[in-house]
């Protein structure tokens, strides 16, 4: 580091470096997760760091070493995309999870969804989705 | 200074995507490898974004929602179509 005041430019710099750092660490906290996590559900809660705020800070990197205004909207139309995408894929993946009994029941706090599955196997006598009909 | 975060975030993501591919090599069901190659494509996202920050570019930006997309298509095609093909089988 030089010994002279700090330049606007050397401050977007080490801010846009911390975030590409910081978001490079989110995938490494995902894969951690992935690796050592018990079952689908908690793995599920480590894969979305990377996709929504490491996604964030990479893009702010991007945007921040461009130092153009016109490319925030572009990002920020790229980032809202994932943001729109990841809950539904993640809700598929939870509701797969959960009927094919990928998950630790004695994990759970709580399980919102099991008195819902038994009104509706009570009021159909059997689910319409391929479900467990029987439980 | 660029070199230098460019170096630390390669060796990040590369540590990253193994242990994603070796979870998806192990992964006990079809939901895990699914979830795990999600994490990977999130990964090629994020090397990317890094590419494009430290060379000052935008040509990855379209790759990069292409990426989403194809993540987005292949985890609720793969989740809806997920059937309990083992009975009972309680493991993860």
């Amino acid at each position: 580091m030089n010994p002279e005041p700090l330049s606007a430019d050397a401050v977007i710099d080490a801010v846009s470096a911390v975030f590409m750092v910081l978001g490079a660490l989110m995938s490494l906290a995902a894969a951690i997760g992935l690796l050592r996590f018990p079952d689908l559900m908690s793995r599920m809660h480590a894969a979305t760091k990377p996709q929504v705020l490491g996604l964030f800070l990479l893009l702010a990197a991007v945007g921040l070493q461009l130092r153009t205004w016109w490319v925030w909207p572009v990002l920020a139309v790229a980032w809202i995309f994932q943001l729109l995408t990841v809950p539904v894929s993640a809700h598929m993946v939870g509701r797969a999870g959960y009927r094919t009994k990928h998950l630790h029941r004695e994990l759970l706090s709580t399980d919102e969804l099991e008195a819902v599955v038994q009104q509706a196997a009570g009021r159909h006598g059997f689910d319409d989705d391929g479900g467990p009909a029987e439980r | 200074m660029m070199q230098l975060v460019l170096t630390v975030t390669a060796v990040v993501l590369s540590l990253a995507a193994a242990g994603a591919i070796i979870r998806i090599g192990r992964g006990p069901s079809l939901l895990d490898r699914v979830l795990a190659a999600d994490v990977l494509l999130a990964i090629f996202g994020a090397a990317l974004c890094i590419d494009m920050a430290v060379n000052r570019h935008l040509n990855n930006l379209m790759l990069l929602v292409a990426i989403s997309i194809i993540g987005f298509v292949g985890s609720v095609t793969v989740a809806r179509f997920v059937a309990d093909r083992r009975g009972n089988v309680h493991e993860s």
